[in-house]
């Protein structure tokens, strides 16, 4: 219980904000941004944090996903789940041929490769025109329907995407906590040592490679039939940077530091809008600023802050 | 068919110019600092973009160009003091995060004092093409190259024979050690970061005579000399020119032969293939892991 109580009241937070306010532009339109988002970060966060292996292409795998939906469906009239289905498998497969060969490499090279990836995908996304309808995108993309029911307005795809987000948490949460989560950890700190105490670490690094690539295809199939829409816009490398943002801002390692950092990073461009010109300036100004002075992240320096001024009450009051 | 080869290799090594000087940036500071640039590419678009805004205001070429690499420099030496310094432990995914939020600070600085529009600059000198067989040379072609030779001897020469070049170097083995010896480290870290910005400057005013630029036109750039500096090898400094010279050829052939869509991804097929086959790069050496 006490492991994942933080999930309980992610949960509870979720459930109460979209029965109190069903309307609100912050729950129909924020939120199912902010729950994207929050996927696609915690997903990243198990390689990046976890693994400690920095992925500057996840939105590639986004992309693949959301492509695979929007093309078979629109194209070729298949069912949007089996759509869904084959996203994962290209994304997964994909991972699993370039997980070994690029988590061979270390810093800066593994930045560069994933890097090279994810802007390689995004180039085939605008240049092959005669599958992905080039620059202009592709759409049309139907609505799913789940037991039944159409997902066909704005609160029904808050529901779907806050609860991939919960199961997203959820997994995370455990695999941090299961024997490949350890294995991971030892990876982590000195993948010598992890080598050393039998773990095999290239086979540890692909399978959360995968994991992670498999998740984000999931989420960019759901992105693309709530979008109606895909173009090669949103999977661009300044996604991926965007999402690294999000980890890092959070806190690597904690997976409620990615949450919050998806929250923050969403939240931001609407507060942003009324400084119209100077939005991208501000941006950056705060990138820089938090990772200078709280380069552990907000919520990972924040946490730390609190259950350290607790400690002190606590043995001021004994 | 020589005579287009011949064309490729022209458009070719204008371009890896560019590249070259970009990467020969990005190893400076890598090896000084420890840090892999992100920003490196605005250097070159800030560099382009003063000069134009000088020249369009009157000033005469020359010193426009001249002022526009000491505005570049001024703003590498500023990011190096404002940013660098005050995260000096950070890990090298911080660093990476704060270098690109420098990055689209200064991309947002550049929307909101130049705007949105593509420019370009003049011709150094008068534009008569030169026909070689059917292949067509602009002078600005030769001045690019020649510029670029130009400062990477003049890099070479700083770091093989002035003292304060030996003393950057020394920083780059050993912060403690050079520090030990008298070097003050952040002063050279932040001539490094000068140099390197300098670099990036005369790139962008040597190419935007024939490219033009916008605020948004660094990125690429900074990417492909990121590209160039990984295929010479992470922290060889002469590696990095050849992997920028290598990759605009390579950029250009694939753009003539294949398809010009596909430009840029040929220069992240490349990298990887290196990556795959060589992780340290063309020239880098294998080094060993400190366990």
């Amino acid at each position: 219980m006490k492991r994942l109580a933080g999930f309980y009241i992610l949960a509870a937070v979720l459930i109460a904000t979209g029965l109190i306010f069903p309307d609100s532009y912050y729950v129909t339109v924020v939120g199912v941004t902010i729950c994207t988002n929050a996927v696609l970060a915690v997903s990243l966060n198990l390689l990046m944090g976890y693994a400690g292996q920095i992925s500057l292409g996840h939105a590639a795998f986004f992309g693949l996903g959301a492509y695979a939906s929007a093309v078979l469906t629109t194209k070729y009239g298949i069912n949007p789940w089996l759509a869904m289905l084959a996203g994962v498998g290209i994304s997964g497969t994909l991972a699993f041929i370039l997980a070994r060969p690029i988590l061979k490499l270390k810093g800066h090279y593994l930045a560069m490769a994933t890097l090279g990836m994810g802007i390689i995908i995004h180039i085939f996304f605008v240049q092959a025109d005669w599958i992905t309808g080039g620059p202009d995108g592709l759409s049309g993309i139907p609505e799913i329907t789940i037991a039944g029911l159409a997902i066909n307005n704005d609160i029904r795809w808050y529901w779907v995407f806050g609860g991939l987000m919960l199961f997203t948490t959820w997994i995370s949460l455990n695999i941090v906590d299961s024997r490949p989560g350890r294995a991971l950890a030892a990876v982590h700190g000195s993948e010598v040592a992890a080598q050393m105490t039998g773990v095999d670490t290239a086979s540890v690094k692909a399978q959360i490679f995968v994991v992670s690539a498999v998740i984000a295809s999931v989420a960019g199939s759901l992105f693309a039939h709530q979008q109606a829409f895909v173009s090669p816009e949103s999977f661009s490398f300044f996604f991926s940077i965007e999402l690294v943002t999000m980890v890092v801002l959070g806190g690597l390692a904690s997976t409620f530091g990615a949450i919050f950092g998806a929250v923050l990073l969403s939240i931001l461009p609407e507060f942003l809008l009324v400084f119209e010109d100077f939005e991208v300036l501000i941006y950056g100004a705060i990138l820089m600023i938090i990772m200078i002075f709280l380069p552990e992240g907000l919520f990972v320096s924040g946490s730390r802050i609190v259950t350290g001024w607790l400690k002190k009450r606590e043995m001021s009051t004994q | 068919m020589t005579d287009q080869l011949f064309q490729f290799l022209i458009s070719g090594i204008t371009v890896g110019s560019v590249y070259a000087l970009v990467g020969l940036g990005f190893t400076i500071i890598y090896n000084a600092s420890d840090v892999v640039n992100f920003a490196q590419g605005e250097f070159v678009m800030i560099g382009a973009m003063s000069a134009i805004f000088l020249y369009r205001a009157g000033v005469p070429y020359p010193f426009a160009l001249a002022a526009a690499v000491l505005i570049t420099m001024a703003v590498g030496m500023l990011l190096e003091k404002l940013a660098i310094e005050p995260a000096k432990n950070a890990s090298v995914v911080t660093t990476i995060i704060i270098t690109i939020g420098a990055s689209i600070f200064l991309r947002g600085a550049a929307l909101l004092i130049w705007g949105k529009d593509i420019y370009g600059l003049p011709p150094f000198t008068k534009d008569v093409p030169i026909s070689i067989g059917n292949a067509t040379l602009l002078p600005q072609n030769l001045y690019v190259m020649g510029g670029t030779a130009l400062a990477v001897l003049a890099v070479r020469y700083f770091f093989d024979k002035t003292i304060t070049g030996k003393a950057i170097l020394a920083c780059s083995c050993n912060r403690k050690a050079a520090s030990l010896v008298g070097i003050n480290v952040n002063r050279m870290l932040l001539i490094a970061y000068g140099i390197s910005a300098l670099l990036g400057a005369i790139a962008g005013i040597l190419v935007t005579p024939i490219t033009y630029t916008s605020y948004d036109s660094g990125v690429m750039l900074g990417l492909k000399g990121f590209c160039a500096a990984i295929l010479g090898g992470m922290g060889s400094s002469m590696g990095a020119v050849a992997g920028g010279l290598l990759l605009g050829v390579i950029e250009s052939l694939g753009a003539g032969i294949i398809s010009s869509g596909y430009k840029d991804a040929i220069a992240f097929v490349v990298i990887l293939a290196v990556l795959f086959i060589r992780p340290s790069g063309l020239l880098g050496s294998a080094d060993a892991e400190r366990v």
